[in-house]
């Protein structure tokens, strides 16, 4: 008890200085870690697909003979080598930096961890210290997969070049250098940082909502930030197991996926993908809640089919572990299997839609006011519509046999989670930005920032489509000369995309420049969930005296 | 039942397509897929069309929405917002709905999807075809089997496999050795790999099929119309992924034979009398007309 009542002496004192932010067990600050973080990778990605989308301006090789010569110090020929795996490697690196390091961390560890105890009337996450290792442990996941890069991965090749599904046989024997060692190490980390993640955010939201907040109250943002915690739960073990067997396999003579010595690379395919797919709905449901909120808030009406919108969720996330072998039609996979996974990837359109509709459900009879959240939002459910109708297109096995590994599949999947995910985490942004920093963003800046990044990504991703139906192979430095004048058309807008993200960036620090006090609720009446009641930033610890939910 | 099916998309497809070039190989700007030259990929072709009479009205009707919404609804104009929440008649119609369009996309595609994995008829040829970084091995499994290396053709090489028409021979399609099959026979091509995993894809004939170390897989085509068509690898496989293209000549039974009598003892000589009959043959069509 003695501790207890010293501790007290203590609640309304900040800590400062490097010690706030390292040992920070504050779920605030700890999601502001995140989100900084989330942002520095987002540019490290983003530099990484502008340099591929350089590349590809043009037939050709462009540029990377001379990045591999910067960069490694090779010349001629071996230049020409180093610089076609080096493409590789930044595909490589764009698709797990973009995955591990930029999305995830934005969505559930940036703005979950901030969002997410306020909304449910909790002082703070369960595990307050798990919560600060689980942002520690990806500083170093992150440093491990840049210093992979550095490292051989083959003869004169540097870098993990296998994609970011890194399939065996080109993930082991193909590369036998330390850059695929380094990259593995650094998904071990970042998935036990995300388990972590889950286990605390499973807890919390069972625990410690607030009185009266039962589960069908709760916010839709925490249902979703819940089921993708059950999520990433039962999905990145099977990740950690099959890159554990890599591992194995790589250093320490076992075969698993080595025919030659009776194993099989299709069965780590099949690990991969019941973790992957799983992993595109952790990446998407997060937004499926925020978009939730804001369609509601500035719609000033509530959430059409509240129920429904928290089970479509729940059934998107139960069948998203049922239909991981529609990324392997092509493997070999029978008939009947085939079939059988055709019909479980339909049925995900269902529930699907019952959110598409929904969310226009909220808008319609609402008072509707277009600001900067609710243009990424809307922005949102049209891209993210796009990519759902050719998701369908491709679940069906007899019509991807012509799209897998093309554009296609690229254009699909970056309009679901560039265009989907990404815009989600920018309506997050602007929506809860006068929140955590008590600051308002420039509205012209914010709608410049959208409407640059709304044409710029559509110019980079829509041509794609073309590009894939027309025969052109994903993961191709150099491609026939018929396909250049798409490839142009896309890297155009790979340019004006970049801009966009200049265009935040200085937003960001206009905002915090000016000083525009938000208030406690900047949104109006519409703006119903608890973050709300609280001034703008929250209180260090909020909730002293816990919400009554009625 | 695959097969009738198959022949009543081959008609209606054969009508749409009348009217256009014909061409085997990618072209300037190209936004739809390439023309068929089996059976199987005008089936494709068809779906994909059929397909898009779902997806864009869906797409459209959602921008029209959000539109209307965006218009009818804006504050100005509706500054007291309903409380509506719940509509079980809408929720039960945009549930059922989509089942019903998907069972529409359903049937169509399960039947595409089975005549791909049911050749009509025995294959009178067989293929053997092995991935290695960055080149593909060809096996004819035949009475007497030949194989051979096919890599993808230099800028330098032009002149010595007198290919120097880069139009019929496009940089990084083009390969040394073709493989060659005669027009309207059923072929079967096992696929595997050497070293990492590769595909094996060929867009004009709707065939694509991972080339994966210690497996074998099976596909099959029924090429209906004579010329060159290209693919490419079509699953990651290191540094040199984007050029090792994969090339197939259809040619009439009668050059076939010819060729393939000659190609076991030498390939090369075989090839360039087969070029050689094959341009003849085209100069009398084109003087034909």
């Amino acid at each position: 008890m003695a501790g207890a009542a010293a501790h007290d002496d203590h609640h309304d004192h900040k800590p400062y200085g490097w010690t706030r932010w390292v040992y920070s067990t504050n779920h605030k600050d700890i999601g502001t870690l995140y989100l900084i973080f989330a942002i520095m990778a987002g540019i490290v990605g983003g530099f990484l697909s502008v340099m591929m989308r350089w590349e590809l301006a043009e037939p050709g090789i462009q540029i990377f003979h001379g990045l591999a010569s910067m960069v490694y110090g090779v010349e001629g020929d071996a230049a020409i080598d180093a610089g076609k795996h080096m493409y590789n490697a930044f595909t490589t690196a764009h698709g797990l930096v973009m995955i591990f390091f930029m999305v995830m961390p934005a969505l559930i560890g940036g703005f979950a961890n901030w969002m997410v105890p306020i909304m449910i009337g909790a002082p703070d996450m369960a595990f307050p210290r798990m919560n600060n290792i689980s942002f520690w442990l990806l500083p170093p996941a992150f440093i491990l997969l840049i210093l992979s890069a550095f490292v051989p991965a083959g003869p004169g090749a540097y870098g993990v070049g296998g994609g970011w599904t890194i399939y065996p046989p080109l993930s082991t024997s193909g590369q036998p250098g330390p850059a695929m060692d380094l990259a593995i190490l650094s998904l071990h980390i970042a998935g036990a940082s995300s388990i972590l993640g889950a286990i605390n955010f499973i807890t919390t939201i069972f625990n410690m909502r607030a009185p009266g907040m039962t589960l069908h109250k709760m916010p839709l943002f925490a249902w979703s930030v819940l089921i993708t915690a059950f999520l990433l739960l039962l999905s990145l073990p099977v990740l950690a197991g099959g890159i554990t067997m890599l591992l194995t396999d790589r250093n320490f003579g076992t075969a698993f996926f080595a025919p030659e010595a009776g194993g099989d690379p299709i069965l780590f395919q099949h690990l991969f993908w019941f973790f992957g797919h799983p992993e595109v709905y952790i990446l998407i449901l997060p937004g499926f809640g925020i978009v939730s909120h804001i369609v509601s808030t500035f719609s000033r009406k509530p959430i059409f089919g509240y129920l429904g919108m928290a089970y479509a969720m729940v059934a998107i996330g139960v069948v998203g572990f049922v239909v991981w072998a529609h990324h392997m039609y092509t493997t070999g996979l029978s008939l009947e299997t085939q079939r059988y996974f055709v019909f479980a990837t339909m049925v995900i359109a269902v529930p699907t839609g019952v959110k598409i509709f929904s969310w226009i459900a909220t808008m319609w009879g609402g008072s509707i006011s277009m600001r900067t959240p609710m243009l990424w939002a809307i922005g949102f459910i049209f891209l993210f519509t796009v990519g759902g109708v050719t998701g369908v297109q491709l679940a069906n096995a007899g019509l991807d046999r012509a799209m897998h590994d093309t554009y296609y599949v690229v254009a699909h999947f970056h309009y679901v989670l560039s265009l989907g995910a990404v815009f989600a985490i920018f309506a997050a942004w602007y929506y809860w930005f006068p929140k955590m920093s008590g600051y308002m963003y420039s509205p012209l800046i914010a709608r410049t920032h959208f409407w640059v990044t709304f044409v710029g990504v559509n110019l980079v991703f829509f041509p794609q489509h073309f590009l894939g139906l027309a025969g052109m192979p994903r993961r191709y430095i150099d491609y026939p000369d018929a396909y250049a004048g798409w490839n142009m058309v896309s890297s155009y807008g790979s340019y004006l995309s970049a801009i966009g993200v200049l265009i935040f960036l200085y937003g960001v620090f206009e905002a915090f420049s000016k000083k525009r006090e938000a208030g406690a609720n900047p949104w109006g009446e519409g703006a119903t969930t608890l973050e709300w009641q609280l001034p703008s930033p929250p209180p260090f610890h909020q909730w002293e005296q816990l919400p009554k939910i009625k | 039942m695959t097969k009738k099916f198959l022949t009543m998309l081959s008609g209606t497809i054969a009508l749409l397509a009348a009217g256009q070039a014909w061409a085997a190989q990618p072209v300037d700007w190209q936004i739809g897929f390439q023309p068929a030259a089996t059976p199987i990929m005008e089936a494709i072709r068809w779906f994909e069309q059929y397909t898009l009479w779902f997806i864009i009205p869906i797409t459209l009707l959602v921008l029209f929405l959000l539109a209307w919404v965006i218009i009818r609804y804006r504050a100005s104009v509706n500054p007291v917002p309903s409380r509506t929440s719940h509509n079980t008649l809408v929720e039960v119609v945009w549930t059922v709905g989509p089942v019903v369009i998907l069972l529409f996309i359903a049937i169509p595609s399960f039947q595409l999807l089975t005549a791909q994995y049911t050749p009509t008829e025995e294959p009178s040829l067989t293929i053997k075809a092995t991935g290695n970084q960055w080149n593909w091995d060809y096996e004819y499994q035949i009475e007497e089997p030949f194989s051979f290396n096919a890599a993808m053709l230099q800028e330098g090489q032009r002149a010595d496999f007198g290919k120097e028409d880069s139009a019929a021979y496009p940089r990084l399609l083009a390969v040394d050795n073709e493989i060659v099959v005669p027009v309207d026979a059923t072929v079967r091509v096992l696929v595997t790999a050497s070293d990492v995993i590769h595909a094996f894809a060929m867009p004009a004939f709707g065939v694509k099929v991972d080339a994966v170390p210690g497996r074998i897989n099976e596909t099959w085509f029924k090429a209906t119309r004579e010329g060159l068509y290209y693919g490419q690898c079509s699953e990651l496989c290191g540094k040199d992924h984007a050029y090792m293209p994969i090339a197939i000549r259809v040619v009439s039974p009668e050059l076939y034979d010819q060729w393939v009598g000659a190609a076991g003892s030498d390939l090369s000589g075989a090839n360039r009398a087969l070029m050689a009959a094959v341009e003849a043959q085209s100069k009398m069509a084109s003087a034909a007309e």
